[in-house]
């Protein structure tokens, strides 16, 4: 194919001024781009109010995709269950009679536990749920990992607030609009959540891949061996996520830790809870580390998002774990 | 790949034949391409392909080819000069609202790869399907690994070699993308009963 002839102005002042226009605003695309991109990559969250807006604008097709992705999954899964019916049948009875047998064995523990630590006088709050969402989109082509949930500060969604679903943790919030929030999800590299082995609480903290993996590091190396299949659940230091919030599996060990895959992957997600902060006070005070604690002004918007990374990517912070109160962590 | 515009021949009224045809294309009375539509649809399609990430497919990793890029680069390749050299400009910044890549990488990413095509344009003058792809090929490997290093530099774990399946896929689809546009084009160029002049 031959170039267009279009190219070529001939005598025509104002075509040729035109195309001159043109490539002038073209480099001044790339300059006005490289100066977006550096100020961007400065103040991660200077472009947060046009971002929330796109995702207010684009919520009801989210939300219509949600439903069909729901609706998607229950027609393949009732086709499925539909050929298997008998043998699943009889499965589920022998893991009901199971599961009852461990309930009971459940309430006496948990009752025993409440007894002990009534006993040692650790007192703990709940983790209060704000409200439960659709996930509604996700950068799906970009390395960053991001997702957007179809609930914002109009359900009380704060910035730092941890997102999860039945299967474990998802992300932290990281921009809220009106009607819509951006979570950071646990795959992004920038997502640091220190954790503990579920069976003996081994000190460690999970940071994302990028590439639907996550990275587990041991804190003291050397100290443990990881084996595959060992689970990992939030430790609560940190004070941003609740502790025993399940987190990561590990797949692959390796030297200086674990190669692991999330438990609960968002994509399997229906709906997710955004909880409240674990201890917001805690994020507050690790935001202005020089002030005192009573002096500290209510936090900003702005500054809680670098509370929230800085907090969880500071090997200090992550470090402090054994000293936090660790509720399953001692003998 | 390319799709052919049949040009009405100017018959002179009467001549038996005309008028009869009914493919879509040939003139009706009162029946023309209209001019928004001509030109609102590269940049619509563009812009929607942009917001696809309000998509049924929650990813935990970066798979899904940038549709939006490769839209422009099919539009650009297709149909050179109905795209402004500068659409990289507005176009990136809204990509760059969804993508969640630091606002600004589409922006540069983009007017280059305007920039670069235009180039192209100029340097190999005879081209064909393959050379169009493979000038796609590399527009897009490059806008990629670009895209993500700087999201490497704003998270802090420059991993660019983790994206070579959606490198893969977005260049063994682009001729998929080519044919899409060229669907778009046909509707482009649609004839709509135009208001009275």
């Amino acid at each position: 194919m031959a170039r267009a002839t279009d190219r070529r102005p001939g005598f025509s002042r104002r075509a040729q001024v035109g195309i001159f226009t043109g490539y002038v605003v073209a480099i001044l695309g790339v300059v006005i781009g490289a100066g977006l991109l550096i100020a961007s990559l400065v103040q991660p969250a200077l472009f947060s109010g046009a971002r929330s807006a796109a995702a207010e604008v684009a919520r009801p097709v989210g939300q219509a995709a949600a439903t069909g992705r729901r609706s998607g999954i229950d027609v393949l899964g009732a086709i499925r269950a539909y050929f298997n019916a008998g043998r699943q049948n009889a499965a589920l009875h022998h893991e009901v009679d199971l599961a009852r047998a461990d309930a009971v064995k459940r309430q006496s523990l948990e009752q025993e536990n409440r007894r002990l630590k009534a006993l040692l006088g650790i007192r703990e709050q709940e983790p209060h749920v704000v409200t439960a969402a659709r996930l509604i989109g996700s950068t799906a082509s970009s390395l960053r990992r991001f997702a957007v949930i179809a609930a914002g500060s109009r359900s009380g969604v704060m910035i730092g607030q941890p997102v999860r679903s039945a299967a474990g943790l998802i992300g932290r919030v990281l921009e809220v609009g009106p009607d819509t929030a951006r979570v950071l999800l646990v795959t992004d590299p920038e997502n640091v959540v220190p954790v503990r082995r579920a069976s003996d609480g081994v000190p460690a903290f999970v940071q994302g891949a990028a590439n639907g993996r996550v990275a587990i590091r041991l804190i003291n190396s050397g100290v443990a061996t990881l084996h595959k299949g060992d689970l990992f659940v939030t430790s609560g230091s940190g004070g941003m996520f609740a502790p025993g919030i399940p987190v990561a599996v590990v797949t692959e060990p390796n030297r200086d830790g674990a190669t692991g895959m999330l438990t609960g992957d968002p994509a399997d997600a229906d709906y997710v809870t955004v909880e409240q902060s674990y201890q917001p006070e805690a994020v507050a005070a690790l935001a202005v580390p020089i002030a005192p604690p009573q002096l500290v002004p209510p936090p900003k918007k702005k500054k809680k998002i670098k509370a929230g990374s800085g907090a969880a990517a500071t090997p200090a912070a992550v470090k402090a774990a054994p000293a936090a109160p660790v509720p399953a962590a001692g003998p | 790949m390319k799709v052919q515009i049949k040009v009405p021949i100017k018959l002179p009224p009467g001549v038996p034949g005309v008028g009869k045809r009914n493919d879509g294309i040939e003139r009706r009375i009162n029946r023309a391409p209209s001019r928004t539509i001509s030109n609102l649809v590269p940049w619509l399609s563009i812009v929607l392909a942009s917001a696809v990430g309000f998509a049924p497919v929650i990813a935990s990793a970066p798979v899904v080819p940038p549709l939006a890029f490769m839209l422009l680069l099919a539009w650009r390749t297709m149909r050179p000069g109905l795209l402004p050299v500068w659409a990289g400009l507005p176009l990136g910044a809204i990509d760059d609202l969804y993508s969640g890549q630091p606002f600004g990488s589409a922006v540069t990413i983009w007017s280059l790869a305007m920039l670069a095509m235009e180039a192209v344009d100029r340097r190999f003058l005879w081209r064909g399907f393959v050379e169009d792809w493979l000038a796609a090929s590399v527009l897009l490997t490059a806008g990629l690994v670009m895209g993500a290093i700087v999201a490497g530099i704003a998270a802090g774990h420059v991993a660019p070699w983790i994206i070579w399946p959606q490198l893969a896929m977005s260049i063994v689809l682009f001729p998929l993308v080519t044919e899409l546009v060229a669907l778009l084009d046909r509707l482009r160029l649609v004839r709509v009963k135009l208001p009275e002049a």
